[in-house]
């Protein structure tokens, strides 16, 4: 009985152990060799909104839409019918736009936080989202940083909206459709290492001009939109406190906790579960023999 | 030959038609059906029945507040996050009898499983009505899309398992009840195991329920976020459970009194003073926890501001002073001290679980979150429904009876016998 006991407790140890196995904080492959990125010159932004027209253009089958007036004295979030927002910021060095979309971290928290894989990291370096896996639960919004992911709320059958940095345009071997249409010069898009080479140049050729500071090289572990600026970044609405830890690795301790209590709490459990068992087998003979006696 | 073959055909359809007759009684409405409670009830369901038609029909926002700022509202961090803490009562409960073997709480197991499969089944399945797209649940168990690296899968794939590990801790009365002899012994055999499973699970998903927020430690108020949330969430659901236990039990023995059995009425009140002990006991640790994270985390600074208020409010008016009454109703033996303390713990934890998902997330957002009346409206009829079918089960079974005070009006000899030797 008690053999069986056993061997029941641990095959569903088992059991548990194999479908938690491989547990892991980080995406497979998430740090690609050589991923994509986009790098924002915030001072050759001339705020024209032309990136957001293009990008509503340029994914209209996913309902995105411009909005031809809008208040540039309220900061604008991104929305689930656009994917980019330019804002204008009033900084100690007067007027300034910054351009603001998904940041397609190295480790995003929202692939991570994904249960579906919906949410994920392509090779390349963008992160895009898969509608046929999505469950809808909301939880990689719960999770980014930077509050990237929106969601339908007045559809029956909604999607998650973010900027998949033109996935299906780089494919084409084009470049995304904010960077081709920028007036301004103020994107760029290439590899992430050269980019940011780039943008050391920029700031050793001009030191008075820059903050000495490409936002998004190492916050959050680094993401695949580089920002360069003539102001702290925390005058621009940029979260300055959010370290340069990534994501996934809050996660961590706790998911690698899983395995091992899945496999070392039933053997703990039947353990004192045996004990007890025979203790109270033992008080029924002494009644037995008390009663004989 | 023939004429064994069809005789034994005979006596199947003979059991089955009896089995048939069985289930349709059993299905009716004991007792009168226009009680106030079932017309009040009756008329939420129906509410919660539209609203989710146009829920459904029209996307999320039709009937509720949820915003791009606060995609998780009241269904989450009421139904889904304080639901799943209060029915912690049961791998607590089952974690006492079957592995200390303090058979003294041996009389309220089975309430306690049934109260906490059913919780899980509704709550927990209310977070149905929160899917975006509830038809693609199925994607992380069907492996077609295993996110591992998520928190949600775990905390996903250990509601499903525990749902199942309770209930097949539950299943014998279910073979009690249909007379099932050897179905009965069969499940019996299967308990500790079970048990055994579900304490695992519920140690990992209790833990899990908070460590969703690991991610959002920039969202969340820092009074209220730290990196052992999962450890707080755990231990806080030891309590939680109780405390569930003791207001279930109250409601239970007015409500259901001719379904009481004697060897629980005979013990009720001592193992309610037992559990108001266990239940201060584990408040204690919780506190010193909560202490070490709060100088750890260095929190004074916050105390100051009215949400520095709100969180004395729960750490001291609804954790350290029913942890007190506990004590004191434990050692009065005064039920109705420890009643309160268990209806003043129930309270700390809804504001707790409410702070951390709703009312301390996203402090810092301009538009703050408020659930709409459609939101609680939903929720209560799921309360209501799940209260109808405990009531459902509870007049059926032998569920808070011992195993010996069965239902069936005429068990045979033989049954009668395997009960009383089980």
């Amino acid at each position: 009985m008690d053999r069986r006991d056993l061997l029941k407790t641990m095959g569903a140890a088992a059991g548990t152990a194999l479908v938690s196995g491989g547990l892991r904080a980080e995406q497979p492959g998430a740090e690609a060799a050589e991923p994509v990125a986009i790098l924002v010159d915030t001072t050759k932004c001339i705020g024209c909104r032309t990136c957001e027209w293009a990008c509503a253009d340029a994914h209209k089958d996913a309902g995105l839409e411009f909005p031809e007036d809008v208040d540039f004295s309220v900061e604008r979030t991104t929305s689930d019918k656009q994917w980019t927002v330019v804002n204008r910021y009033e900084t100690e060095k007067g007027i300034i736009y910054a351009k603001k979309q998904c940041m397609h971290c190295l480790q995003p928290a929202c692939a991570a936080a994904c249960l579906t894989r919906a949410m994920h990291k392509t090779p390349a370096g963008p992160v895009a989202w898969n509608e046929d896996r999505c469950m809808g639960c909301r939880f990689c919004m719960v999770s980014c940083p930077f509050d990237m992911p929106k969601f339908e709320y007045h559809s029956a059958v909604p999607r998650i909206q973010k900027c998949v940095m033109c996935t299906e345009r780089l494919a084409e071997g084009k470049n995304p459709a904010c960077v081709e249409n920028c007036p301004a010069g103020a994107l760029t898009f290439g590899r992430r290492s050269e980019l940011l080479e780039q943008a050391r140049e920029r700031i050793y050729a001009e030191p008075e001009k820059y903050v000495h500071q490409v936002y998004g090289e190492d916050e959050v572990g680094g993401t695949g939109w580089l920002y360069l600026a003539s102001v702290p970044f925390g005058q621009l609405g940029f979260r300055t406190d959010l370290g340069t830890t990534p994501f996934p690795a809050y996660t961590r301790e706790f998911l690698y906790a899983v395995p091992v209590v899945l496999t070392v709490v039933p053997p703990l459990l039947l353990a004192p579960s045996r004990a007890s068992r025979a203790r109270a087998a033992a008080q029924t003979e002494g009644h037995d023999e008390e009663g004989n006696a | 030959m023939m004429a064994a073959s069809q005789s034994r055909r005979a006596l199947v359809a003979a059991e089955l038609r009896r089995f048939g007759t069985f289930m349709l009684r059993e299905l009716k409405p004991k007792g009168s059906v226009l009680t106030p409670f079932n017309v009040i009830s009756g008329a939420i369901m129906l509410v919660a029945a539209v609203l989710l038609t146009i829920r459904f029909a029209r996307g999320l926002g039709a009937i509720t507040n949820l915003s791009q700022d606060y995609p998780w509202g009241f269904w989450i961090g009421f139904d889904v996050i304080t639901g799943v803490a209060f029915a912690g009562g049961a791998y607590v409960l089952t974690f006492m009898v079957y592995i200390l073997g303090q058979e003294k709480y041996h009389p309220i197991v089975r309430v306690t499983v049934l109260n906490g499969f059913l919780a899980y089944v509704f709550y927990a399945g209310a977070l149905l009505l929160d899917l975006g797209r509830p038809w693609r649940v199925i994607n992380p168990i069907i492996g077609n899309s295993f996110g591992v690296s998520s928190v949600l899968f775990l905390v996903a794939w250990h509601f499903m398992l525990y749902m199942m590990a309770e209930f097949v801790e539950f299943s014998p009365a279910v073979a009690e009840w249909l007379g099932w002899h050897r179905v009965r012994r069969f499940l019996a055999g299967l308990t500790l195991g079970a048990v055994i499973f579900g304490i695992t699970l519920s140690l990992l998903h209790q833990s899990g329920l908070g460590a969703l927020y690991l991610m959002a430690r920039d969202k969340v108020h820092p009074l209220w976020y730290s990196e052992f949330i999962p450890i707080l969430f755990l231990m806080s659901s030891i309590f939680a459970g109780l405390s569930m236990v003791i207001f279930e039990g109250t409601i239970t023995h007015k409500v259901f009194r001719h379904r009481v059995g004697a060897a629980l009425h005979a013990s009720h009140d001592d193992i309610v003073v037992g559990l108001a002990r266990i239940a201060a006991g584990t408040m204690f640790v919780y506190l010193f926890l909560q202490l070490l994270v709060f100088v750890h985390g260095q929190r004074w600074s916050y105390l100051g501001t009215g949400l520095g208020a709100w969180y004395l409010l729960e750490m001291v008016g609804l954790v350290a002073l029913p942890a007190a009454l506990f004590i004191q109703g434990y050692r009065g033996r005064d039920l109705r001290v420890i009643r309160t303390a268990a209806v003043l713990t129930l309270l700390g934890i809804v504001l707790n679980r409410l702070n951390v998902s709703v009312i301390g997330f996203k402090w810092y957002a301009p538009v703050r979150y408020v659930p709409t009346w459609m939101e609680i409206e939903v929720t209560l009829a799921v309360i209501a429904a799940e209260l109808w079918v405990f009531r459902w089960v509870v007049n059926r079974m032998p569920v808070l009876g011992t195993a010996v005070g069965l239902v069936r009006e005429e068990p045979s000899r033989e049954a009668r016998a395997g009960v009383l030797a089980a």
